[in-house]
């Protein structure tokens, strides 16, 4: 198992560095450069921007840049942010909670959702119920997150105005207040993720349980007379979830990825809305440190799903 | 009444012959509104009556929370390193420079005791030097008194080219010194005109020397206090997450009686236009929302909600078509678009004045931009006393197609006009940006009846705007025949706006497309008349050359301006904000408050 991992890890070296390349040049490659507001602004000299390019390294070649940058990143060094002109890591720190906070509620809620409807479903198959949460769940993976976003703030804010559709990191309320205004701002953007992941793991939840429930060892259960609520949660569930939490630790990289379109809609001071405001104004130590970020996010999920899944299930083994 | 006679009547007022009001009247007679004959005096060097504040509240603090959004957040709180706007607002909300722009385009002292001018000998006859008296009694935040020191050290930062400040270009070639701790003159280098642009508005914004003394230079970067402001302003600096939230608490020790009136600011920022202007128009969650880029059947629509007011403020920019005097088909000496070269087909008169008859500005105004983008014939809209009155425009393309006929452009069998072998085909760029697209189809269809083949380009505005010198695409290189886009005009004066025509700033590979003239107009007497208004201390007489100069690109229609727009904020129903279109939103946060 030690073996296993250490190895997983060595290969995983050698990924990110190559992400890292391809990363690097397609931003280098991209046209605009952070410095371009200075020079359509008559009132800023050309020199200024020439100095600020040659100061920020923009001028050297790009194998020059990227030997910096990784040579900087290996040290801890995530770079400096061209924009704000503070450190990376600042920036990103700053980030990380609300966005950890928000798609963490969603993923809450989405297995809140998915696990009992899925489960239900599967034990009544084409039953009324389960057509129409398949029905739901279709629909649910099927709308992109910025228009159900969008359609919530125009119902819940705009038409009822119960709640309110700009989220602050920071409520200066505090007790229970505190807490209850920040419920509120969290309802739709959590709701929004939260619907759109559940619509996914409901289908695989109910594909999941009925591939156990046909199984022999379940219908012996049932045979030495085990009640039908026993029979699904100790036998039948937790055989049907070792594929499923897979499935969400695969996931949770596509969750970040969604989570980015959703922020902007709710002004959600995520890492999301950090790497679009950051790509717009072509910061690109902050864009590559965040992209570089999600992909050793990627890797790491990988890898601790494939540890996950033979912990949970003996039968893989690692050799 | 001509120029001789307000000549006289200013020196009039100069000697207490007459009084302003009366002067101000007279003009009025011959046709002027009151700002811009109120200018005539400032620039002549007379002090002018401060405008009287509509401030109401009688006690500082006591006003709640105010929220304001900006939906492109601040991303850092220097404000000799804010590139955008976006910085500058959120800079302000702390820092304050010697003097602002008002909405007529007056300077209104801030922490200057008063405007310097000729009659209280703060403006030097030969326009040489000007002389600053600064409040007493101010202090910084952190409760150091805000002296000449102050002044001085901030011009030396943003002089030094080792801080590349974004507001070098202000300070580099004037010489500032303190006269004693509470008056400082500055000397330029020629006479000047328009002294008023180091320590005015947002590139004027002093800095404390005690604070940034040591991150002057090369260091400047490392400065605690980029993120962290002590500055004079209403509002002192609580906590700042770079592109998300701005918290500012009141400042006790505000330098002036009953200001400011709210006890917290918080700018918030991200999102995007629309939603922005919902949350102030329709569900009030926020006080005022800046710089809403939203078509104007949306703003009337959401106005509907009764929550809140849109404000629309005229400045200087302007929406306008540059038409290629280069060839940018043909490379000589290597280059497309060089300055020797003469463009096929737009060099001849016909063809641009045809061009220009295509073009239905009401049209535009009237189903794009609406409120937010006024039809005009002028390159130079505003201030009022700039503005010539020698420029018309007309739409009509058989007129076009009549002049193209007379030019001996016959068309052809396709329907598209052709002369010696040439056809008449245009590629017309521009940003990718809707109302601009519905521009370029509007002005597509009507220059195919007059027979000119218009072939539209549209380029991803990150692209379009940038300075890669590797990219043929950019708006400075102009390799296509014409393009549109927006230029503005940052200060009431036309000075450096109106640079963009001088035979000295073609965009050149010499110059990495740097240079401001991409239109590579070229007109001797535009150069002479520009130099003479650079050192020409008669404010009417230089008005004058500058309304000459608008007159000159226009009439050859090297331009063609479409729509001047105006800037477009929101704020809810009770918030009294005064705004200005030659500065910042937040120039005069301490004035604002709520009626209750």
């Amino acid at each position: 198992m030690f073996r296993y991992i250490l190895r997983r890890l060595l290969i995983a070296v050698p990924s990110l560095l190559g992400i890292s390349l391809v990363l690097f040049s397609v931003l280098a490659l991209a046209p605009g450069d952070p410095f371009s507001d200075l020079v359509s602004n008559p009132n800023i000299p050309a020199e200024v921007a020439l100095a600020l390019r040659q100061k920020f390294g923009l001028d050297d070649p790009l194998m020059v840049r990227y030997w910096n940058w990784l040579t900087a990143m290996v040290q801890g060094d995530w770079g400096y942010s061209f924009i704000s002109r503070i450190n990376v890591e600042t920036l990103i720190m700053q980030r990380i909670p609300v966005t950890l906070l928000v798609i963490g509620s969603s993923q809450v809620l989405a297995l809140c959702i998915a696990i009992p409807v899925g489960v239900y479903a599967a034990t009544r198959p084409y039953s009324l119920f389960d057509q129409i949460a398949s029905t739901l769940a279709f629909i649910g993976f099927s709308l992109p997150t910025f228009f159900t976003g969008i359609l919530l703030i125009l119902f819940f804010s705009i038409h009822l105005d119960w709640l309110p559709f700009v989220y602050r990191a920071d409520i200066p309320e505090t007790g229970w207040r505190f807490f209850w205004e920040h419920f509120k701002q969290m309802i739709m953007p959590v709701t929004v993720l939260g619907l759109f992941q559940a619509g996914a793991l409901t289908r695989y939840v109910r594909s999941a349980v009925l591939d156990i429930i046909r199984l022999d060892y379940v219908t012996t259960a049932r045979s030495k007379g085990l009640s039908e609520k026993v029979v699904i949660t100790k036998h039948v569930l937790r055989n049907a979830l070792i594929p499923v939490v897979t499935l969400v630790a695969l996931q949770m990289p596509a969750i970040f990825g969604g989570a980015i379109v959703t922020e902007q809609i709710f002004r959600v001071p995520g890492i999301g809305s950090l790497i679009i405001s950051s790509m717009l104004a072509n910061d690109t130590p902050v864009v590559m440190a965040v992209t570089f970020v999600f992909s050793t996010l990627v890797i790491a999920c990988n890898l601790f799903a494939d540890i996950l899944y033979g912990w949970l299930d003996p039968r893989i083994s690692y050799n | 009444m001509n120029e001789s006679e307000i000549r006289r009547l200013i020196d009039q007022v100069r000697d207490n012959g007459i009084s302003r009001k009366q002067f101000i009247r007279h003009m009025i007679g011959a046709g002027l509104t009151v700002p811009m004959a109120a200018q005539m005096l400032l620039t002549s060097g007379l002090a002018q009556a401060q405008t009287a504040s509509n401030y109401k509240p009688t006690k500082r603090g006591g006003g709640g929370a105010l929220k304001v959004l900006w939906w492109q957040g601040a991303t850092l709180l220097q404000p000799h390193f804010a590139s955008g706007t976006k910085d500058q607002e959120g800079s302000r909300i702390f820092y304050e420079p010697l003097g602002a722009w008002d909405a007529d385009g007056n300077l209104i002292p801030i922490l200057a005791a008063e405007v310097p001018s000729l009659a209280n000998g703060g403006v030097s006859r030969d326009g040489k030097s000007i002389t600053w008296k600064l409040k007493k009694n101010v202090q910084w935040h952190d409760g150091k008194p805000f002296t000449a020191d102050d002044v001085v050290f901030t011009a030396a930062y943003a002089a030094d080219p080792a801080t590349s400040a974004y507001t070098s270009g202000s300070y580099k070639d004037v010489k500032v010194t303190k006269v004693d701790s509470h008056t400082l003159k500055v000397e330029y280098q020629k006479p000047s005109p328009f002294w008023a642009d180091p320590f005015v508005s947002a590139a004027g914004m002093i800095i404390p020397k005690h604070i940034f003394e040591s991150f002057k230079g090369a260091t400047s970067r490392d400065a605690p206090a980029n993120l962290k402001p002590v500055g004079t302003g209403p509002y002192k600096f609580v906590d700042f997450k770079p592109g998300d939230m701005l918290r500012g608490a009141i400042n006790t020790n505000y330098h002036e009686a009953n200001r400011p009136y709210f006890d917290t600011i918080e700018m918030k920022g991200g999102g995007d236009a629309v939603s922005a202007a919902r949350a102030v128009l329709q569900t009030g969650e926020y006080d005022y929302a800046w710089n809403l880029q939203v078509e104007d059947e949306l703003l009337v629509r959401l106005e509907q909600g009764g929550k809140g007011k849109t404000s629309i403020i005229p400045g200087g920019n302007i929406e306008f078509i540059q038409l290629n005097m280069t060839d940018p088909w043909t490379e000589t000496d290597g280059e497309r678009s060089h300055p020797k070269s003469k463009h096929p087909i737009l060099t001849e008169f016909a063809v641009r004045q045809a061009i220009s008859l295509c073009i239905d500005r009401d049209g535009v105004q009237k189903f794009i931009y609406g409120r937010t983008g006024i039809a005009t014939a002028n390159f130079l809209n505003n201030p009022q006393r700039f503005v010539s009155k020698n420029t018309k425009y007309e739409f009509n393309p058989d007129k076009a197609a009549q002049v193209l006929e007379t030019a001996g452009w016959k068309k052809g069998a396709d329907g598209i006009r052709e002369k010696g072998g040439k056809k008449l085909k245009l590629v017309f760029q521009t940003s990718i940006n809707s109302p601009r697209q519905k521009t370029q189809q509007i002005i597509k269809q009507a220059a195919q009846k007059a027979g000119i083949d218009i072939e539209i380009k549209a380029i991803p505005a990150s692209v379009y705007f940038s300075s890669d010198p590797a990219n043929p695409d950019t708006y400075t290189k102009l390799f296509v025949d014409m393009q549109m886009f927006t230029t503005t005009m940052p200060q009431p004066d036309p000075e450096i706006f109106m640079n963009q025509y001088l035979s000295d700033q073609f965009a050149t590979k010499a110059n990495k497309w740097l240079g401001r003239n991409s239109t590579r107009y070229s007109n001797p007497e535009y150069d002479k008349t520009y130099l003479a208004a650079q050192s020409e201390m008669d404010p009417v007489k230089r008005a004058a050359l500058f309304v000459k100069m608008n007159d000159m690109p226009v009439n050859d229609i090297a331009i063609i301006p479409v729509v001047y727009r105006p800037r477009v904020s929101a704020a809810v129903n009770n918030l009294v904000a005064p705004l200005s279109g030659w500065d910042n939103d937040l120039w005069l946060l301490k004035d604002w408050y709520k009626n209750t």
